[in-house]
């Protein structure tokens, strides 16, 4: 779980899961240029791919070939586990 | 200055002429023969005097790992400018062709990213009025 804290912790980061939260199966090219003209983040690509690669070891995003173009997927499964830890619906009080 | 030629790497220029001509609605200028492949270039039917796309064959050893690792991340070898993306989106998908990235509004401009078939991405693109 210690990588799903340390790929949040990063406001480039959570910007790119919210971009693919918004739209799923992006290419590298689609995700800096969404970056680039929604949040104006003027990463570099290189930059932006290595943030990728950190959020793929956590397992928040999954990388699928469709032809020869790799394409990137959101994969929510890891703050569940956040969520089952810390529960964020409260019990009802007696 | 002004820009005359610019050129993307086809695989095959005789299916890349079909492809940039029947299916994008390109027409041809130059065909000159020369050996092996030919000197072929394709322009705007909108502009006939305007810029020239060369359709240059892909055999050089550099071209290929330049292409696949662009394709890889979804980097475009060319932008068109288009009317309507979205009109061309259903023209072109109609028409057999795959695209890499829907249409999607990104903010001063909509685009949408296409295989051509030849072996390179291509970027349609049409900016919103007013955003230049």
């Amino acid at each position: 779980m210690a990588d799903v804290y340390r790929a949040l912790a990063d406001e480039t980061r959570r910007l790119i899961l919210d971009e693919l939260a918004t739209r799923d199966g992006q290419s590298l090219f689609e995700i800096c240029t969404a970056l680039t003209m929604h949040h104006r983040v003027g990463s570099t690509r290189q930059a932006i791919s290595q943030h990728l690669s950190v959020l793929e070891e956590a397992g928040l995003v999954a990388t699928e070939r469709r032809g020869r173009t790799k394409l990137h997927f959101f994969d929510p499964e890891p703050l569940e586990a956040i969520t089952r830890r810390w529960p964020t619906t409260r019990k009802e009080a007696p | 200055m002004r820009i005359e030629l610019t050129s993307v790497y086809v695989d095959d220029q005789r299916a890349a002429l079909e492809f940039y001509t029947e299916v994008l609605g390109f027409s041809k200028h130059h065909d000159i023969p020369l050996g092996e492949h030919s000197w072929l270039t394709v322009v705007s039917p909108d502009a006939p005097g305007g810029p020239q796309l060369l359709l240059e064959p892909a055999g050089h050893p550099a071209v290929k790992p330049y292409r696949d690792a662009l394709v890889e991340d979804g980097i475009p070898s060319a932008q068109f400018a288009v009317d309507d993306v979205a009109a061309e989106y259903e023209r072109l998908t109609g028409n057999g062709v795959t695209f890499t990235q829907p249409p999607t509004d990104i903010g001063t401009a909509v685009v949408a990213v296409f295989d051509d078939t030849c072996g390179n991405l291509i970027q349609l693109i049409t900016e919103k009025p007013g955003m230049v």
